[in-house]
């Protein structure tokens, strides 16, 4: 049976998709920043904000590892806000007193939060008149992660799409753009595939370092590993690069699929693309044979958060056999999901936004075996019997590929062997 | 505007929190945006609340501000109560909701809601969490507490109220079983625990008790004194974390109920002053220590560390500013430096340069130490997951002297195992990079080695040192190096020598002995 075509089926018609509106009970997209500072090495992230927006990336991040970490919050304060201080006096002596202590810095983003936006303190300008003055050292470029524009993701879509404007110009330059803030490991595990089937120039996006950006132009094709990043894909359009259209490179099928897509682009012959994958495949193949038996027929339930919900779902339904109740995404992209929603089962109640009490409700309806929440949510849920698996950890473990397809069943698995072997 | 890598306390809707998600059947609407719900997995993974925390967030988006945010918040006011069923509710704005304006106190007092609906005005820019709780439960107290009906029959039994005890607190939920316990010793009945379990109709019976005890200042001190002015309730002054204290406390509350405090004196002995005194406790004598928290848990953590346990306190410091005062007097005191900063960077420099033994903080602290390779326990919010311990853990009263006995000498080495490290510094066991070993681990990585510190150290004054003296200091133990060196270049400086060598070393020992 050949991947690709369990999930190229044909496009079903439109799902009926439950749209909300209540109490939303996701992240905002300053979030983003607890990993993207350690994916690109070379850059600071500087949240304008609030006591609040600190508190919230404090807390994502969970435990404090770097006693300076990359990232930090400009407080805005009453005399900011009184007009008693000039704020952009105020940012520029914060930016260099930051930089000057700091000189390992080559990019620092300026990330705008809600009170920044609310205030109309703007960013973009800032941004410029920054950059003026620390170029070449230092690029400083903003985006904004306020809970007002952004969920979650949204905000590494937010910021990859700046980083899509400084990239140079390709020109005749053929490649492959793989987009979306991967696990290192799993950035050298696709590399090695598509040089395997000859395709050579492959880069990512975010490069390693802001400052060494891969070039793009019309002969760039790129392919998203994340299904978030609606901007960026804009973004890449605008500078000349053409989507290639695929599921997400999550499971073994969806790994497949998605590489496929890049693999017809480079007319690979087809035996060249087995004798690649094929190792990859079998490894995954064999990772989920016990994972099938764990959670084959058990029924999951996922509230709105990363909106990777859609392809985790049509992964854990098609390879694992679990059914699906109600799958949430905080966004829809219909286009980029496209292959995704055509491979979902029939019946699954697809819902988008959130008025999370009614949510909840619907939850103990539809009685789960697991249920996919946040954090907020998790434990009261597993006090109350039900089985968890909190969602900002499929953001923090390598998931994708081959080698991770297990990896990633066995976050599902594991909360519902947890509940077995404990005797109370 | 200011710089801020790691925060002490969240803004003040989150003490605000604390108080609604300690209590019972008090819901709280916050006007705010979808990020600002990240606040509920402190109440559920870190202190592992087994419930959402009573909080609705109207989550507003950037394409409701153009629009109607005022009817989003009474809409949400509305389908709160009808949701939830609360005897009371409060209602306020986070950081952004206080920049758009939208007044949910007359927004909500519109709705006429059956039940009281309490408005906060917390002013995110300027104020913190724990000043946001204080306001909190002054304000629900201001809003709920009744004049005690005059026609009871005196009580025979004296009675108090304990008050200040919060969701996310440090150790509160063990604080409030400790000093139930005392109080029953002493014979004073506990009319109401709040904000702590309480229910709008407790909080209305706070005025009914004799006096308050004020178990956390920077919670309980606003309203224990708007209690004092309007009802006359008098308030203990002092926080019961230590022996001594324990004891102060207990002759306080005697004198203000007039009962005898001779039985629980006794009966409540712990057993710190002994484990003190037992000469295995001897090589705690003058350990350094440095110590940082909210100004209540420093000021009791200093006073036992230097009375109770025999510790050389070399610096305090506090990140509340609001109490700042008591923590700067008592430093004065001691004539040592008092800190007041709720910069993270600021303590570890302060830690950098004291060079203690011991760190006493908080989850903060406690990273900085980790990174210096200093041993350290936990005496104040803000604490992580592993400091809502499942063990019966209290700070307050004689049970919380012993846990706090235990949990300070716990990172330090044992008398013995220090006496060994220090004959054989190149044993492959015992040599000098090893940490205490019931604590495992072995050798300390040379990455965690306070690096920093020695390169400070060496530029000093342009005081050097030979590669002789270098080795001979690398053969001191780690935990008395760091001492050794400051002591030997402090008093190389003051005796005018420019490069130490190893005679220079051990005249500075003899100099200032161990
Ligand atoms: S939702 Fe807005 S105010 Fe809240 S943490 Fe996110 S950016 Fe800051």
């Amino acid at each position: 049976m050949s991947g690709a075509s369990a999930v190229a089926a044909p496009l079903k018609p439109a799902q009926e998709i439950l749209r909300q509106r209540g109490q939303r009970e996701v992240f905002c997209g300053l979030t983003g920043i607890v990993w993207l500072h350690r994916k690109i090495q070379d850059a600071f992230f500087l949240v304008v904000g609030s006591r609040t927006c600190a508190h919230l990336i404090q807390s994502a991040a969970g435990v404090m590892i770097f006693a300076e970490p990359r990232f930090a919050t400009a407080i805005i304060d009453e005399r900011d806000l009184a007009g008693l201080a000039d704020m952009n006096d105020e940012l520029d002596r914060e930016v260099q007193k930051l930089l000057a202590r700091r000189p390992d810095i080559r990019t620092l983003f300026l990330v705008g939060s809600c009170p920044s936006e609310v205030i109309k303190l703007d960013l973009s300008r800032a941004a410029e008149r920054l950059s003026a003055q620390f170029m070449p050292n230092v690029q400083v470029l903003n985006y904004s992660g306020s809970g007002i524009e952004t969920t979650f993701t949204q905000g590494e879509d937010a910021c990859l799409a700046t980083l899509v404007e400084q990239m140079p110009h390709a020109g005749d330059k053929e490649s492959l753009l793989v987009v979306g803030a991967l696990a290192d490991i799993v950035e050298d595990q696709f590399r090695d595939l598509f040089n395997g089937m000859g395709i050579d120039t492959v880069e990512f996006l975010p490069a390693r370092k802001a400052r060494e950006l891969p070039a793009v132009g019309n002969k760039t094709r790129y392919l998203l590993a994340q299904p978030f990043l609606t901007e960026t894909a804009m973004a890449l359009d605008k500078r000349g690069a053409v989507r290639l259209k695929a599921p997400f490179p999550l499971g073994e099928q969806g790994t497949t699929a998605w590489l496929q897509a890049a693999a017809d682009e480079w007319k690979v012959p087809q035996k060249t693309f087995d004798a690649v994958t094929g190792p990859g495949r079998n490894r995954a193949r064999k990772g989920l044979v016990e994972y099938q038996e764990q959670l084959e027929g058990k029924k999951i339930f996922f509230f709105p958060d990363s909106q990777l919900e859609i392809p985790l779902a049509r992964f854990l339904a098609t390879e694992l056999g679990m059914t699906l109740t109600e799958v949430g995404t905080p966004y829809l992209h219909r286009e980029h999901l496209a292959e995704e929603l055509a491979a979902l089962p029939d019946g699954v109640q697809l819902s988008e936004g959130q008025d999370v009490d009614l949510q909840i409700d619907r939850c103990w309806e539809a009685e789960p075996d697991v249920v996919v929440c946040g954090l907020g949510l998790a434990n009261p849920f597993e006090a109350q019997g039900m089985t968890t698996k909190w969602s900002i950890e499929l953001l923090f473990t390598p998931v994708h590929g081959y080698e991770q397809a297990a990896d990633c069943a066995e976050l599902f698995a594991r909360p519902l062997r947890r509940r077995q072997a404990l005797a109370f | 505007m200011k710089l801020t890598l790691w925060t002490y306390e969240g803004p003040p809707h989150v003490g605000a929190m604390r108080v609604a998600t300690a209590m019972k059947d008090v819901h709280y609407v916050l006007h705010a945006p979808q990020g600002d719900t990240y606040a509920d997995l402190l109440f559920t993974m870190i202190e592992r609340r087994d419930e959402r925390p009573p909080v609705t967030y109207t989550t507003f988006q950037a394409r409701d501000l153009g629009a109607d945010t005022a009817q989003l918040f009474q809409d949400a006011v509305q389908n709160a109560y009808e949701r939830f069923k609360p005897k009371a509710m409060i209602v306020g704005a986070s950081c952004t909701a206080e920049l758009i304006q939208d007044d949910p106190g007359g927004l909500s007092e519109a709705l006429n809601l059956p039940i009281p609906v309490i408005p906060l005005e917390l002013p995110s820019y300027q104020r913190k969490e724990n000043w946001g709780a204080a306001e909190t439960f002054y304000y629900i107290t201001k809003g709920l507490a009744a004049e005690p009906a005059s026609t009871d029959v005196e009580n025979l039994r004296p009675s108090c109220n304990l008050l200040g005890p919060t969701a996310l607190g440090f150790r509160h939920r063990d604080d409030v079983h400790e000093l139930t316990t005392l109080m029953h010793l002493l014979g004073v009945d506990v009319n109401v625990v709040a904000p702590w379990e309480a229910t709008p109709d407790d909080v209305r019976r706070i005025p009914e008790a004799d006096f308050n005890v004020v178990m956390y200042p920077e919670i309980a001190d606003t309203t224990a004194r708007w209690l004092k002015r309007t009802f006359n309730q008098p308030f203990t002054e002092t926080v019961p974390i230590g022996v001594g204290a324990t004891r102060r406390f207990i002759e306080e509350v005697a004198t203000l109920t007039g009962i005898d405090p001779s039985a629980a004196l006794a009966a409540g002995a712990s057993r710190l002053p002994w484990y003190s005194r037992s000469i295995d406790s001897t090589y705690l004598t003058g350990k350094r220590v440095f110590i940082f928290g909210d100004a209540s848990h420093v000021i009791a953590a200093a006073r036992i560390a230097k009375e109770e346990m025999a510790f050389n306190v070399v610096g305090i410091g506090t990140y509340s500013r609001e109490f700042a005062r008591d923590v700067r007097a008592l430093a004065r005191e001691w004539d040592i430096e008092a800190l007041i900063t709720d910069d993270y960077l600021e303590v570890e420099e302060a830690v950098q340069a004291l060079q203690p033994e011991l760190v006493l903080g908080t989850q903060m602290e406690r990273h900085i130490a980790k990174r210096l390779g200093i041993g350290c326990a936990v005496i104040s919010a803000p604490v992580h997951v592993q400091d809502h311990p499942a063990a019966y853990s209290p700070q307050m009263g004689f049970e919380g002297a012993n846990t706090i006995f235990d949990t300070w000498v716990h990172p330090l080495m044992m008398g013995l195992e220090e006496h060994l490290l220090g004959m054989f510094s190149e044993d492959f066991e015992f040599h000098n990079d090893a940490r205490p070993s019931h604590l495992g681990g072995g050798a300390r990585k040379a990455a965690d080695e306070p690096a920093v510190v020695a390169e400070m150290a060496d530029a000093v004054d342009g005081v050097s040192w030979t590669s002789d003296a270098e080795k001979t200091l690398s053969r001191i133990p780690f935990f008395v190096r760091g001492k050794a060196r400051r002591n030997t270049e402090t008093f190389a400086r003051e005796k005018g020598i420019a490069t130490i060598t190893t005679e220079t070393l051990y005249d500075a020992k003899a100099h200032f002995g161990r």
